[in-house]
């Protein structure tokens, strides 16, 4: 799977409540979690999102609660993918289950920045940033997992498997 | 092979007789969990599956915390999708209005975990019950909805960072300072992906719930699960409470760890989080006492009875400060009512407080305490993002009951010394 996108910079440690705070955790309608991806800290976020950008961030990247609201509103915002030096457990298994991609890179959070143009390659991790030329590698993410993501998530892809 | 109390518990759940860090296995989980949040992206899961009926009508519990008794419309809607799924499938541990309480506090509470279950629940704060001596973790909706419909999930088995803590408690020292130094030690990223394994002669001392306040916070620190071993304490509070079989299991003496790490106790001040973060920890005396308009004592951190106990033996006989609010929230309608029988209830109320019906709450930013722009709080609870309980401009603070009492007297951080 390939993406190009608009890069979102972001810093390190953006927990949950920054992503979707909890004052709009009494719905499930994407539309609703999309408009309020981000209200507190990047409030015309949802706004200026185009389908296909891509966030950018340092450590430890969505952190804190489980909720799956947090890639759910992401993904519903128009984000294709997240490249973070890091990710929080319980985020990691949510964006797979939900089909949002996400790659690992060593210092993304260095090495990119605010409005850059990215090309990126989900299965051998490289990315390549279209304004200054330079190549750099992520972590390819495992086979079984490209299979949920190329799937659209978890549940289609079991769904998928049992219709074989 | 040796093995940690977390790998056995895990090899015990899988068809492995042993395991190492790293390795990727399938489990059968003994209890999933849902609140009123999570529950609804679940059960949407569970249908799209389309399996008829659930894995097992007595593994499952679902639990309306989080927005209730009812916060709004869209909230009474959720908690209405998630009554008429538990009706449907039978789901025996559903609790309505009146019964219900904070999840990981009921839990325990009504005997449905045992040491050496396997626990899987919507909610950050599962790894609550690794006080008990269980394997515990938090996961999302979807996850969630996969396994009541199938009983089983994919886990990495998580390499074990010990923590040893010895020594005499110093005063108004316990299981929150504790963890709170914890924190402020390892980082909010220091223990991702890891088992964290609670032990030392210190721990060894501490009451059952004071473990749950210390597991309770594992995940802060970014970890899968917190886990204590089952001991003397443990087979005390077990004591006719539960009909499930329990497995009390130790880590081997030789077992591996990713790091061992001595603490001493007897260092240990009073400690609180500073905002923005669960690991910006200080100690009482390095930091400067704000003044405070909220003090919230509650949560599945320390909604439980002994902290109740703790409150009251400090605002007996003495008032809130004026200006600043005190709310208090116990974790179950059980300890409501043993909080009554006690005289702590006419206590509290005597102080100034208000006391809430038992959910989360505040917590995190969901009703019954929210704050205004520029407000700053102290609480019992587990996390202070920003905006966590309410206007991004607030500032939330965390801290131990006994502070968090001693505070809403002197209308500032501090503690009872001081009073």
């Amino acid at each position: 799977m390939k993406f190009k996108g608009r890069v979102w910079k972001f810093g390190h440690h953006v927990d949950t409540d920054l992503i979707i705070p909890a004052r709009f955790l009494n719905v499930s309608e994407l539309g609703v979690l999309a408009k309020n991806c981000f209200a507190d800290l990047r409030p015309n976020f949802a706004k200026d999102v185009e389908p296909g950008d891509i966030i950018v961030a340092g450590t430890n990247f969505g952190c804190g609660s489980s909720r799956e609201h947090a890639p759910l509103a992401i993904k519903a915002a128009g984000i294709s993918l997240i490249i973070a030096d890091s990710f929080a457990r319980i985020f990691y298994r949510n964006a797979f289950n939900i089909g949002l991609p996400i790659l690992e890179m060593e210092n993304a959070g260095d090495s990119f920045k605010e409005g850059d143009l990215l090309k990126v390659d989900l299965m051998t991790g490289e990315i390549q940033c279209l304004n200054n030329k330079r190549k750099f590698s992520a972590k390819p993410i495992p086979p079984f997992m490209q299979e949920i993501i190329s799937a659209g998530g978890v549940v289609n892809h079991i769904r998928g498997k049992e219709a074989r | 092979m040796t093995m940690t109390i977390t790998e056995k518990i895990l090899a015990a759940h899988s068809d492995k007789n042993s395991l190492c860090p790293g390795d990727l296995i399938e489990v059968d989980v003994d209890m999933a969990l849902a609140n009123d949040i999570t529950a609804p992206l679940a059960i949407k899961v569970f249908e799209e599956l389309g399996r008829a009926q659930v894995f097992d009508t007595e593994k499952i519990a679902l639990v309306p915390d989080h927005f209730v008794p009812n916060k709004d419309i869209e909230s009474a809607q959720q908690v209405k999708i998630m009554t008429e799924f538990a009706r449907r499938h039978h789901i025996k541990h559903y609790f309505e209005l009146g019964e219900s309480g904070i999840e990981h506090v009921i839990l325990p509470e009504k005997g449905l975990v045992v040491p050496g279950d396997l626990v899987i629940g919507a909610d950050s704060h599962t790894c609550t019950y690794g006080a008990l001596g269980a394997f515990s973790a938090g996961v999302g909706s979807t996850d969630l909805g996969v396994i009541m419909a199938t009983g089983r999930t994919w886990l990495k088995v998580p390499e074990t960072i010990k923590l040893v803590f010895d020594g005499q408690l110093r005063r108004w020292v316990g299981g929150k300072d504790l963890i709170l130094f914890t924190l402020g030690l390892l980082g909010v990223e220091g223990a991702v992906y890891k088992a964290l394994e609670f032990s030392g002669n210190t721990i060894s001392r501490l009451s059952m719930d004071q473990r749950f306040t210390m597991a309770n916070m594992a995940v802060e620190a970014g970890a899968k699960n917190g886990i204590f071993e089952p001991d003397s304490v443990t087979r005390s509070y077990m004591e006719g409470r539960s009909v499930k079989k329990a497995s009390y299991l130790r880590s081997d003496p030789d077992a591996r760890y990713e790091k061992v790490i001595n603490i001493d106790t007897t260092l240990i001040e009073p400690q609180v989080a500073l905002p923005h973060s669960p690991d910006n920890v200080y100690a009482l005396s390095e930091i400067v006492p704000v003044k405070l308009d909220q003090v919230f004592i509650g949560s599945c951190t320390n909604g439980r009875l002994e902290d109740l106990r703790e409150a009251s033996r400090i605002l007996k006989g003495r008032s809130v400060s004026r200006g600043t609010r005190l709310i208090i929230i116990p974790g179950s309608p059980g300890i409501y009512k043993r909080a009554i029988q006690e005289g702590i209830i006419e206590t509290l109320l005597d102080s100034g407080a208000v006391i809430g019906p038992p959910c989360c709450g505040p917590c995190l930013g969901g009703h019954m305490g929210i704050l205004a722009e520029g407000e700053k709080a102290l609480s019992t609870t587990n996390r202070n993002f920003l905006g966590r309980m309410g206007h991004p401009k607030s500032e939330v603070y965390l801290a131990s009951p006994a502070l968090c009492a001693a505070s809403a007297v002197l209308g500032r951080i501090g503690d009872p010394d001081q009073l």
